[in-house]
């Protein structure tokens, strides 16, 4: 017996179709696992159901909640509904939430415009519920703001707001993707909790296999605004029937296929390198606080080596990182590369700097949206003496777009008229260009799609094995750092806490950090 | 995009009375005709003529130069200084000199472009170079502020850091990568200050802190009909319209622009 | 919240102060001889000398720079050379008429753009909207000393409901002082509307399109109420900011619009002592300009935090 059941959803907007005879079904207590890459339809499910699609969009089909068929109602009514009998919880939870009223007034707000209660009663729920999903009142008293929350804080407020009605359907999309591992884990674990004790059915959506299949009941595997394939969670997984089904699941575990190349020969010496932040002055009167961002990190990269950086936002592997390349001052400590020193600023010779070049996580941010891909390409010329000729640069941009497996032709192109995947094939490309010994990736991958993401990490497997790179690679996924990379670093709160082989770290973690992050992170039982 | 077209018509219109009109007018507007003066409009004069007899429409053309002169002036002087300082501050960004250039921003917006000309009149009387002045110098920390905040937020970006990490200079980065993405916002901006160009000039000129005699300002037209707007209204509806319709088509083609630039610059951004 | 006033405060002094500087450097420096610029060609030497020792030329330009900034601390903003009278007295005066003209035309144009911003805003892309931007942008390009003109002519020559000019003083009643006002207050306050009712609208849509009005949605509220309750206090953020900044335009409009009605305010005051060589009133309401304006940019901060949680923990 199905609490909600959408059935033949076909959704358009302004014309275009997005979704395409939809059909999936959650019962109460359950737990309906919605998986699709970028672009599958599956936020737009979610918005049919509360009926919060963007203008100009149109639907039809049948979405029955316990006997209602929702796209027969009116406005009223499913404002109604929306917040009282179903419930949503939304990916980004920095920007949820009203950065000018209190958590208190936001969470009663559900139960005052359902007239479910009065002022005083209604603060009531919302102080009981915010204990529900583990924000005590002591410690986050009802008065707290949300910019006073971190992240993982803030999606337990959401989530207090959608379930303050003990609403029948909670619709969760993405609701752990812009969370560290250990807040992940912490979220999802609340989740199956409150399910258990409201009897609700969750729609879970997201792209992460792992994330959702440690938990839910039955999944819909949704491509291009269709299902292709749904059923019980293990049934699925076994048999693994559709053969789109079976490519997801081949790339969320992929392994690319590379050597250790590993020489033993230092290329990056990092020695106790400290960065700390002078912390801005907060108006004219504000005392200056520190704040170490690094803090006494040393370590070595092999020529040909592959060496993981992981930690949870905010840890400093990415400031670590500008302080290799020269891009901040630090405090304290040197780096050597190739034999020679690192010097913040202009003071660092170009024939050294050209010996390292780095690919970001945002394939958006990343390019110059005013210049052609061959001028961004040949960026990295600036740091060649003497400077190649035009006609030595075109030559090369063609061959590096080769390389990263686009085409020479492209260097006319501007960087919009590329997708997320080609772009981060052409930061590649632009890394490439000057031949460095070393490629900081940093979150690489961590923006695309597990499809691609696959592709992209056999690319730089071929890369390195080509033309004897090194990559430091930075990451909040463990399982990717796993795939690519000799040896692995674990880094907290600006400190190395454990380093060692790749295989040594993860199976016998050391440090109790590394312990609860191995836990926390979601494993996606190999069924293939 | 019609809104851009419209605007930009409306504004090339004047742009080329005030052009035609070095060589060529109706009537010349500094000989006076006692005889016909304060004539409402006729096929003879399309706009009537003056207390001194000269023709209106006459007036109209010649005065859109002071008008187009002192704006465009103002805007490029806003624009000259104003810009590198934003980037100056940008890249500098906590530096004692950003906290510099954004304090004497500060500064200079606590004082209107009327002060200024008021300050510049009082030492060395009026005249049009004052308006440029007082207007220029108001335009200043507006490109100053635009460039300094949204090249901050360029700054933060991946694309910048890969140019660092190419060992590019702050310089150079703000010339090659910065300068180009902000030239959206600058032709946006400069368009707008341009119209607020006119509308101040105009009001300079009406208290008699622009343009001087005899050389016909539409602010000063306005001035001179004020005391005889009972019986000859036509003498300040004319020059009054003429800033409207000026300023109304340069704000459409400001809009126009954004709507035509801005939506390529939110879709990187996002 | 203290810290931060205080901080604010003392920024906001200093820029005074250094204003201060720039209005004496350029009235009393650049002239070269004040005294003789004040009593122009055909004065003798006797009168340039007495002049000069009552504003006490022969001591150094720091010193005299003190001795002003110091005496309009304890308001004694000197002796005006033309009338011979006290212009703190004279300021004070005019400053009746202008001032509360300021805050008219503040008035009214907060009292119209808001609810003609919010009704354009909550109706987007409806006929209402398309007209009421079409209005605005008609009254963003409306010069407001024209408009005023405009006004006399229909309201005071024609219509013959308000005068055409003049002000009779507050001692005369408080209705006829506003009444005398009103013309010029509107003719002030529609253009300045305009801009700050299309402020208002963009800032609502932009804050309409923020995660957190589509969290409230999904609440169950409506989108009125979501307006209501989450955008409206968001989009005031931008909104106090235009607001600051009109104020020193409505200043300066006021000094304008004065010459259209004819207000004895500090702008008709301002203009006589341009044409009469009196530098010492010239300097003394430009300094009560910058004061003004600098003291709206105070309070607009203030207003800032009082909106914003964020604003009020930092130091």
């Amino acid at each position: 017996m199905s609490l909600l059941e959408i059935t033949g959803l076909d959704v358009s907007i302004h014309g275009t179709p997005v979704l395409r005879g939809v059909s999936m079904a959650v019962g109460p207590g359950e737990i309906l696992g919605v998986i699709g890459e970028s672009g599958s339809g599956k936020s737009m499910t979610a918005l049919s159901v509360l009926r919060l699609l963007p203008e100009g969009a149109e639907m039809r089909g049948r979405i029955r909640l316990g006997g209602v068929d929702l796209t027969a109602q009116s406005e009223e009514a499913m404002c109604d509904l929306r917040g009282r009998t179903v419930g949503m919880i939304f990916q980004e939870p920095m920007t949820a939430l009203n950065p000018l009223q209190c958590i208190g007034d936001q969470v009663a707000e559900t139960v005052r415009i359902h007239h479910a209660a009065g002022r005083a009663e209604a603060m009531a729920t919302a102080a009981a519920t915010l204990e529900r999903v583990g924000l005590t009142n002591d410690r986050f008293p009802l008065s707290r703001y949300p910019h006073e929350l971190s992240g993982g804080q803030r999606q337990r407020v959401v989530i207090a707001m959608a379930i303050a009605l003990r609403p029948k359907v909670l619709i969760a999309d993405e609701p752990t993707t812009a969370l560290d591992v250990t807040t992940q884990a912490q979220i999802l674990h609340l989740l199956k909790r409150l399910v258990a004790e409201d009897g609700m059915g969750l729609m879970m959506i997201t792209h992460d296999l792992a994330v959702v299949t440690g938990m839910a009941d039955r999944l819909a595997i949704m491509k291009d605004g269709e299902v292709v394939e749904t059923g019980g969670t293990a049934e699925v997984m076994q048999n693994l029937r559709h053969p789109y089904t079976r490519a997801l699941f081949e790339a969320s575990g992929h392994q690319p296929d590379r050597m250790a190349g590993d020489s033993g020969i230092p290329l990056l010496e990092v020695r106790n390198l400290t960065r700390r932040y002078p912390a801005g002055r907060r108006g004219m009167l504000g005392a200056r606080r520190g704040f170490t961002a690094v803090s006494d990190v040393s370590f070595t990269l092999h020529h040909g080596e592959s060496l993981g950086l992981v930690g949870e936002s905010g840890c400093g592997k990415s400031t670590l990182s500008r302080a290799i390349l020269g891009l901040e001052a630090v405090q304290g400590g040197r780096v050597w590369i190739d034999g020679g020193e690192v010097q913040a600023g202009e003071a660092m010779p170009a024939s050294l700097r050209a010996k390292m070049q780095v690919v970001f996580q945002d394939p958006y941010g990343s390019f110059n949206p005013r210049h052609r891909v061959s001028r961004l390409v040949a960026e990295p010329f600036h740091l060649v003496r003497p400077v190649p000729t035009a006609r030595e640069q075109r030559v090369a941009v063609a061959r590096a777009l080769e390389d990263v497996g686009l085409q020479g032709t492209d260097a006319h192109r501007y960087i919009h008229e590329f997708s997320g995947g080609q772009r981060q094939r052409i930061a590649i490309a632009r890394a490439l260009i000057i031949r460095p010994r070393l490629i900081i990736l940093d979150e690489a991958v961590s923006a695309l799609d597990v499809s691609i993401r696959a592709k992209i990490l056999d690319l730089l497997a071929d890369l390195s094995a080509r033309y004897a790179l090194s990559y430091l690679f930075i990451s909040h996924d463990l399982s990717v750092v796993r795939a690519i990379c000799d040896r692995v670093m674990v880094m907290k709160a600006g400190e190395i806490v454990e380093q060692g082989r790749a295989d040594d770290v993860f199976e016998n973690p050391q440090h109790e950090y590394t312990r609860a992050l191995i836990a926390a992170s979601p494993v996606l039982e190999s069924a293939a | 995009m019609r809104a851009l077209l419209t605007g930009g018509g409306i504004a090339g219109v004047f742009a080329l009375a005030a052009l035609v009109s070095f060589f060529w007018t109706p009537y010349d507007v500094e000989v006076m005709d006692i005889s016909g003066k304060l004539a409402g409009p006729s096929p003879a004069h399309w706009f009537g003529t003056d207390h001194f007899g000269r023709d209106i429409f006459s007036m109209i053309m010649v005065g859109g130069r002071v008008s187009i002169a002192v704006a465009i002036v103002a805007v490029g002087i806003g624009i000259g200084i104003g810009v590198p300082l934003g980037l100056t501050a940008a890249a500098q960004r906590g530096s004692m000199l950003d906290e510099l250039i954004m304090r004497g921003n500060d500064l200079v917006f606590a004082f209107p472009a009327l002060l200024i000309a008021i300050m510049i009149t009082a030492v060395f009387g009026p005249s049009a170079v004052n308006a440029i002045i007082a207007i220029g110098i108001f335009n200043v920390p507006v490109f100053a502020r635009l460039v300094r905040g949204a090249a901050l937020s360029l700054w933060t970006r991946d694309f910048i850091l890969a140019a660092r990490v190419s060992g590019k200079g702050k310089v150079r980065i703000s010339v090659e990568h910065i300068l180009p993405n902000v030239a959206n916002l600058l032709i946006v901006q400069g368009t707008i200050q341009f119209s607020l160009g006119i509308l101040a000039e105009a009001g300079l000129s009406y208290v008699g802190l622009g343009a001087q005699p005899p050389t016909p300002s539409w602010g000063r037209m306005l001035a001179e009909s004020q005391t005889m707007i009972g019986f000859a209204p036509h003498l300040a509806l004319f020059p009054g319209l003429a800033i409207v319709l000026a300023v109304l088509g340069l704000n459409l083609m400001g809009d126009g622009l954004r709507d035509l630039l801005d939506p390529r610059i939110r879709r990187v951004r996002t | 919240m203290l810290r931060y006033a205080l901080s604010r405060l003392i920024s906001l002094g200093a820029s005074l102060l250094v204003a201060s500087g720039v209005v004496f450097f350029a009235l009393e420096i650049v002239p070269g001889d004040p005294a003789s610029y004040m009593l122009g060609m055909n004065a003798s030497p006797e009168t340039v000398a007495a002049l000069r020792a009552e504003l006490g030329l022969d001591t150094g330009a720091l010193a005299r720079y003190l001795g002003w900034v110091g005496g309009m601390l304890t308001g004694d903003f000197g002796i005006s050379y033309t009338y011979r009278v006290p212009v703190a007295e004279m300021i004070v005066d005019r400053m009746q008429v202008s001032l509360p003209l300021a805050f008219y035309a503040l008035f009214l144009s907060t009292a119209i753009a808001f609810p003609v911003g919010i009704w354009a805003a909550s109706r987007r892309g409806s006929l209402a909207d398309s007209g009421v931007m079409g209005v605005t942008q008609l009254g963003v390009a409306v010069p407001n000393f024209w408009f005023a003109m405009l006004l006399v002519l229909v309201f005071a020559i024609n219509l013959r409901w308000f005068s055409a000019g003049g002000f009779p003083g507050w001692d005369k009643g408080f209705w006829g002082g506003m009444k005398a006002l009103t013309l010029p207050a509107v003719a002030l306050a529609l253009p300045q509307a305009s801009i700050l009712a299309r402020v208002m609208r963009s800032a609502l849509l932009d804050t309409l399109g923020e995660d957190f009005i589509r969290t409230a949605r999904a609440k169950g509220l409506t989108r009125g109420q979501a307006l209501r309750r989450h955008a409206l206090r968001n989009a005031l953020i931008p909104v106090l900011t235009i607001i600051g900044l009109q104020f020193s335009f409505l200043l300066a409009g006021a000094i304008i619009i004065e010459n259209v009605f004819f207000l004895p305010g500090l702008g008709r005051l301002v203009f006589q002592a341009i044409s009469q060589r009196d530098l010492i009133v010239v300097e003394s309401v430009l300094m009560l300009l910058v004061f003004a304006v600098v003291a709206v940019t105070f309070a607009v901060d203030l207003a800032y935090a009082a909106v914003d949680p964020r604003l009020r923990r930092r130091g």
